[in-house]
């Protein structure tokens, strides 16, 4: 069994050998990632920043879409804790050449991973590899638009490190939450905590029955903004804006771009978040993502810390429970 | 700045349940007072005094159908000759339709508009915009910056919706700005090329036929996405039965589902069209004797909102030729009032529900600063003769095209002095 590195006093038990939402996460257990991150930040800012705790264990980073930043926070986090780390991504895998999620499945548990990182662009496709591999642990990198649940660790390690706490604040998620995973996961961890979700964004870019989720919708940046703690961007896709959901960047920009005035709506000491990569001129102004409020860089920080985090307590989860279900069986 | 005095005033003004004699006075473009009853409002020294000799007042007419030729056919219609036949049909105020060349889909455009209006209209002109460019039924066009240019409604112009899920976008996208979407609603697979209603007129007079299922189709679809989006959609020219039924069952409180008819399926039918005449080649068509009285019955009782005049000037071009070739439309700003009253003459329609579908509710719907006489509004108004007989001839008209279905049409009822903001801008020769 894989010793943890830090001696942790926690009393809460993590039992999960996955992570594919924060839907299937209690407060106990995001508190308990958090915790473990924010200790993690003190180890990426060290000289010496590796930590041989994985060591011997594998890592496959899976990408079935292209991610550049997710996946490199990954591997980092991955090769700080002494794992191997392998990046497969879909452009040079057999996927394209028609074999099924399943398949692929099949073929990585071959290889004996440790620990599969999994980006996909269906819903669901994280946690259909979860149920068909066995002894390695799943940690969703993103599926469709339904979850991202490191990303909004990730945020919520973010808000908790600016504002020492995440309960009360008044959080906006302001742009495409239609088809945003990164939305759904942060308004269900962000109401976790009991902090209170707005949403700002045009109809056309809100999923039907979006206001049963706790949270507050407006259509106007002006009036969602009014004192927020928290303004957190969605990206729009480029695609979204060509007449079909929106008219045009320009139009988009003009009622849902945020900048330096329409910033000011927001509490004085509000801070800007945005998961990136950032359309400038689109959802942001340069002036305010390059701005004293914003926040954008640490959060790439913290995804890194957050998911050493995640990594270790999924690979120490899956350890535990293995032992413990050993155990039942030789006492049977 | 003048005042003005309007006294021995019948007035009518369904914004405020006026039905009775009054007088007004008029302060800076304004209505400073109303006085109900018998006895005038002693008016400031220096007043111009309008005697009404006891004829009706109503707030101007609203039109939130007005096709002109400006840009692109100004030999048809100029926004100036427009409001001109706007003010002698006491409209004084009109929403113009896209459908121009260019169509008016971009911020520029509507700029356009809205400045060759303040230079050369007499009467308030408000633009409306294309809901996609092109007219193509596929992208948006940009709500937000068009209305903040001075659109006060979106649509396709004679263009029905096609594609439901652009429509849902569309409504869904509109809701955020208040903006309705006003649709023409026609499957035009179904209509494929009808020029007449379908039936047996139409059998006689070698012409094919638009089966009203070609409306009540496309309405439908339209009312259900309308629903689902909860957008604030306006069904623009309705002419069956079954069109304003399906209206009725959909009027919710909780739905901003509004409806319009063409004057012209008020007041003709499929008869009239008689040997070929083109000017009665209308789209809807015109419909049969029950359809019209259906739709009266639907006026009256609320179902149907507003009355549009669906002014479509043509000139010869695009009229002399044979029924099936030409185009479709009428001009009827100018006969729209005298054309409506008809409804009151008949005892078909009160006159307050009448002036309401022409001016209140219009502009209520669009969310236009007219439609009211209550004190501190803009005096826009005209004086009519309610029962003043008069001939409705071709060249009288002032529209610079002449394709009226009215011509030698008997008419009584005629607007006799129009006021934009407290200016007279027409006056009926005596």
């Amino acid at each position: 069994m894989t010793k943890a590195i830090d001696t942790i006093n926690y009393t809460h038990v993590f039992g999960h050998r996955h992570l594919l939402g924060i839907a299937e996460l209690s407060p106990h257990d995001i508190e308990y990632l958090l915790e473990r991150a924010d200790k993690a930040v003190s180890v990426s800012r060290q000289v010496e920043k590796k930590k041989m705790v994985l060591r011997g264990r594998t890592q496959i980073n899976l990408f079935f879409e292209p991610s550049t930043r997710t996946q490199a926070s990954f591997e980092l986090a991955g090769k700080r804790l002494g794992a191997d780390v392998m990046n497969m991504s879909v452009a040079s895998s057999s996927v394209k050449k028609g074999e099924t999620l399943v398949d692929t499945a099949i073929t990585l548990n071959a290889m004996q991973p440790d620990l599969l990182v999994v980006r996909h662009h269906s819903a669901g496709a994280a946690e259909l590899l979860a149920q068909k591999l066995v002894g390695c642990s799943v940690i969703n990198a993103g599926d469709g638009a339904h979850e991202h649940p490191t990303q909004a660790l990730l945020d919520a390690l973010t808000i908790k490190r600016n504002k020492g706490r995440v309960a009360r604040l008044t959080v906006a998620i302001c742009g495409d939450v239609l088809h945003s995973r990164v939305a759904r996961s942060n308004i269900i961890l962000l109401n976790a905590l009991g902090a209170r979700v707005r949403l700002i964004a045009p109809s056309t870019l809100l999923p039907i029955g979006v206001e049963r989720l706790g949270v507050e919708v407006f259509n106007s940046m002006e009036e969602g903004l009014k004192d927020c703690d928290v303004v957190m961007m969605l990206r729009v896709q480029r695609e979204r804006m060509t007449g079909a959901l929106i008219p045009s960047a320009r139009e988009y920009f003009r009622f849902y771009g945020l900048d330096s005035e329409r910033l000011k709506y927001a509490k004085e000491d509000a801070i800007v978040m945005h998961p990136g990569p950032m359309n400038r001129g689109v959802e942001i102004s340069s002036e305010v993502a390059d701005g004293p409020q914003s926040v954008i860089e640490e959060q790439v920080e913290m995804g890194v810390a957050l998911r050493m985090a995640v990594i270790e307590t999924l690979i120490e989860t899956n350890d535990r429970l293995d032992n413990e279900k050993k155990h039942k069986e030789e006492q049977k | 700045m003048a005042s003005t005095l309007i006294k021995n005033a019948h007035l009518v003004d369904p914004s405020q349940g006026i039905d009775g004699k009054a007088s007004l006075l008029i302060e800076n473009g304004k209505i400073a007072d109303i006085h109900l009853g018998g006895d005038a409002i002693t008016a400031p020294d220096g007043s111009q005094i309008i005697d009404a000799k006891g004829n009706y007042v109503f707030p101007g007419l609203v039109d939130a159908r007005v096709h002109t030729g400006e840009p692109g056919s100004e030999h048809r219609e100029t926004i100036a000759s427009a409001s001109a036949a706007a003010a002698s049909g006491g409209v004084t105020s009109f929403i113009m339709m896209p459908d121009t060349n260019p169509i008016i889909d971009e911020v520029s455009l509507v700029d356009y508009v809205r400045r060759a209006a303040r230079d050369n209209a007499l009467v308030n002109v408000y633009p409306s915009a294309a809901v996609t460019k092109g007219f193509e039924g596929k992208e948006l066009t940009e709500f937000g910056l068009l209305q903040e240019a001075g659109a006060v409604m979106l649509t396709d112009g004679h263009n029905s919706f096609k594609n439901p899920l652009t429509l849902r976008r569309a409504l869904t996208y509109a809701r955020d700005f208040g903006l309705v979407i006003s649709a023409e609603t026609q499957d035009q697979d179904l209509a494929a090329n009808g020029v007449m209603n379908e039936g047996l007129t139409a059998t006689h007079l070698g012409l094919s036929g638009i089966p009203r299922e070609a409306e009540i189709i496309a309405l439908e679809r339209d009312l259900r996405i309308a629903a689902l989006s909860k957008g604030n959609y306006h069904a623009a020219k309705l002419s069956t039965s079954t069109s304003a039924e399906a209206i009725a069952r959909y009027k919710d409180d909780d739905l901003n589902i509004t409806a319009g008819v063409s004057i012209n399926s008020l007041t003709l039918n499929e008869n009239d069209i008689g040997r070929y005449r083109t000017f009665l080649r209308l789209s809807p068509p015109l419909r049969t004797e029950d359809d019209r009285l259906s739709m009266i019955e639907a006026l009256k009782n609320g179902t149907l909102d507003i009355i549009v005049s669906s002014h479509d000037p043509h000139d010869v071009d695009t009229k002399r030729h044979p029924f099936a070739e030409a185009a479709s439309g009428a001009v009827g700003m100018e006969t729209l009032l005298a054309a409506a009253l008809r409804l009151h003459h008949n005892d078909q329609v009160p006159l307050s529900r009448i002036i309401e579908a022409l001016s209140t509710k219009p502009a209520k719907i669009f969310g236009l600063d007219a439609g009211t006489l209550k004190k501190g509004a803009k005096a826009d108004l005209c004086i009519v003769d309610i029962d003043a007989p008069w001939v409705c001839r071709e060249a009288e008209l002032k529209s610079r095209s002449k394709n009226t279905p009215f011509e030698g049409e008997l008419f009584s009822g005629k607007v006799l002095q129009t006021l934009v903001e407290g200016n007279t801008i027409h006056t009926e020769k005596a």
